[in-house]
């Protein structure tokens, strides 16, 4: 408990460093936002009354904890370019970019395990050179190559799923297959290494010793002593996944958070990408946060030692 | 000697040197005989040059991937005369044709040879994935070895710095980067190695850590060899291996951070060719000609591959106490 306690302490200064990296960053800007929002030719009481509302005649620390005091209320600021509250629309695109990591997390999985727990049991045979081949492609394919292609021979020539998505199901299939892609190459990596580690484990003779078959040995034994490193590696993978997220949306023209970032970025709608990025941190820091305590939950020997 | 023996000796010697700490004050002579012996018969007391040519020997896979990226690197040093058009050289009347003797991957929306492009290209994407490599591998080693030596306050505020880094997804973080900068190639060397430091300065630090307590450096310590010196002259070295490694694969993901924010649009920005730009301007041709998008993309794929596995081939010799990092 004290372990979560303290966890959860730096988690939040963690966050909060977050908040006023991107807020500075975003801060040093070159011009003044307010004539890039306006252009040139508006009166001064206009400018002047914009600046009020957007807190920009404070100090920087100032507007920096006026902020974190809306982020709080879970008030984002305006969009420059839609003039409509930033936590509304990250919440209108969120579904989608959830949506489309979960798809793309299971498709990592199945396909990352399978591939791993094969190679790991026909180690340096055929078998393993080939998958862990095919895992390398994986992790070193881009995720927009996945995407266009993907696109291209299911969705353009054989026509099978749909070329853009539409929310339904079956559109998010392609965008999810081409963001998993990667990380179903760690998974197969990480599986494989931390399955042939356990299966050198004590208790893998015992229970050889007793007669149980391979298959057995290997499914209730080793696999199950081998997933704590593929669960934090997961944790590890949301961050990237997020990352990628902004890319396959952007080929399937997927209204979500990373679709937000990009057209903010187009529109210099500096609230709107500070939102998306904040935003998208915050899960991530909550994911590892989560993963950590359920680390400590399912590994007796990490509750006991804390 | 096949990988699983030597993973087997790596981790008996892991755990000799445990022990071996646990009892520092009596060291017993024939147990470091021992450890000595282990470290010897796994090829740890090679020289770096040593370990890369028995990887050469040993690896075939590296080594191929080695010379592929010798001869990229060959091919964009001498694109001008290789290539067999220029860069913006314009054809419009030949604009969008399929690959031909003539074109050898056709001709891109103004006519221009993709091939010649892609030659020109691998310049852009090959220097934007080593040269922010390096520069991060710099500020890493610094702040790692700062952080590990020093400790206490200095390392708290640069674990927490590194920590707020890593927490940021790094494409996000580099789309931040380059909204403030503007984009251009420039700001994208910035850009990319501002997001890769965190990573480097956290093995550092860890290396730096252990090393810190070893004899020579409280040897060094006790003759009054400064702070500095000792981090740079007898703790650096020690972590060679390691950043060689590290590069090896940092170059990879640089190269495909830099192709993602092209793809995007707000990296290297038109004329200039890239890899991923290319992708980019291609792409509204997916579906009529193909083969645009393809050549850059398989181009990025086969140099990230090669640097994968010569990354893997490297991190077997050199440093096989890094696993699945």
């Amino acid at each position: 408990m004290k372990q979560i306690v303290k966890r959860l302490l730096e988690t939040i200064v963690v966050l909060l460093g977050v908040i006023l990296l991107i807020f500075i960053m975003l801060r040093v800007v070159p011009g003044d936002p307010v004539t890039t929002l306006l252009g040139e030719h508006v009166n001064q009481q206009t400018i002047d009354r914009l600046t009020k509302t957007m807190h920009l005649d404070r100090p920087i620390l100032e507007q920096f904890f006026l902020y974190v005091g809306g982020l709080l209320r879970g008030d984002m600021g305006q969009s420059y370019k839609y003039n409509r509250p930033v936590t509304q629309m990250i919440m209108d695109a969120f579904p989608y970019t959830l949506a489309l990591a979960i798809m793309a997390s299971i498709f990592a999985w199945a396909l990352g395990l399978i591939l791993g727990i094969f190679a790991a049991v026909k180690q340096n045979r055929l078998p393993d050179h080939l998958f862990m081949g095919i895992s390398l492609f994986g992790v070193s394919m881009p995720v927009f190559m996945a995407a266009l292609f993907l696109q291209y021979l299911f969705a353009f020539k054989w026509k099978v799923l749909p070329l853009k998505a539409d929310g339904s199901f079956l559109s998010m299939i392609l965008p999810a297959i081409a963001l998993g892609w990667n990380s179903a190459g760690s998974v197969a990596r990480i599986t494989r290494s931390s399955l042939l580690e356990a299966m050198q484990a004590d208790y893998i003779d015992t229970a050889k010793a007793k007669g149980l078959l391979g298959r057995a040995v290997i499914l209730r034994h080793a696999l199950k002593n081998s997933m704590l490193p593929v669960i934090t590696m997961m944790a590890l993978q949301l961050s990237s996944m997020l990352s990628g997220a902004v890319i396959s949306e952007t080929v399937f023209a997927i209204p979500g958070i990373g679709r937000l970032a990009t057209s903010a970025i187009e529109n210099r709608d500096m609230p709107v990408l500070q939102g998306t990025v904040i935003f998208t941190t915050v899960i991530v820091i909550a994911g590892n946060f989560i993963a950590d305590i359920l680390y400590s939950v399912l590994d007796p020997r990490i509750r006991k030692a804390a | 000697m096949t990988i699983r023996r030597r993973k087997e000796l790596v981790r008996e010697l892991e755990q000799r040197s445990f022990s071996a700490d646990a009892s520092a004050e009596n060291p017993g002579a024939a147990e470091n005989g021992a450890k000595e012996e282990l470290a010897s018969q796994i090829g740890e007391k090679d020289g770096i040059a040593e370990r890369m040519l028995r990887m050469c020997r040993q690896n075939k896979l590296a080594l191929v991937s080695a010379i592929v990226i010798l001869i990229i690197i060959l091919l964009a040093v001498f694109a001008p005369l290789i290539a067999p058009y220029g860069e913006a050289q314009q054809d419009v009347i030949n604009r969008l044709q399929g690959p031909s003797l003539k074109h050898l991957f056709g001709t891109d929306e103004l006519g221009r040879d993709v091939f010649s492009r892609i030659l020109y290209g691998s310049r852009v994407s090959l220097i934007v994935g080593i040269l922010p490599s390096l520069i991060a591998l710099v500020i890493g080693v610094v702040m790692g070895l700062l952080a590990g030596y020093f400790g206490g306050a200095v390392d708290a505020l640069i674990m927490r710095l590194a920590d707020i880094m890593l927490s940021i997804p790094s494409l996000l973080l580099a789309m931040v980067i380059m909204y403030t900068l503007g984009a251009s190639t420039i700001n994208l060397f910035i850009a990319l190695s501002m997001i890769n430091w965190a990573s480097i300065a956290r093995v550092v630090r860890s290396q730096t850590l252990s090393l810190k307590e070893s004899e020579y450096v409280e040897a060094a310590r006790s003759i009054g060899v400064s702070s500095g010196k000792i981090m740079f002259r007898h703790i650096f070295p020690n972590c060679i291996p390691s950043l060689i490694v590290l590069f090896t694969l940092e170059v990879p993901s640089s190269i495909l951070s830099e192709s993602s924010l092209s793809f995007l649009g707000i990296g290297v920005q038109p004329p200039a060719a890239s890899w991923g730009l290319m992708v980019n301007q291609a792409k509204q041709f997916l579906f009529t000609q193909p083969w645009l998008s393809l050549a850059p993309c398989i181009s990025i794929m086969v140099v990230v591959l090669a640097f994968n596995f010569l990354g893997d081939g490297l991190r077997d010799v050199l440093d096989p106490h890094m696993k699945n990092s």
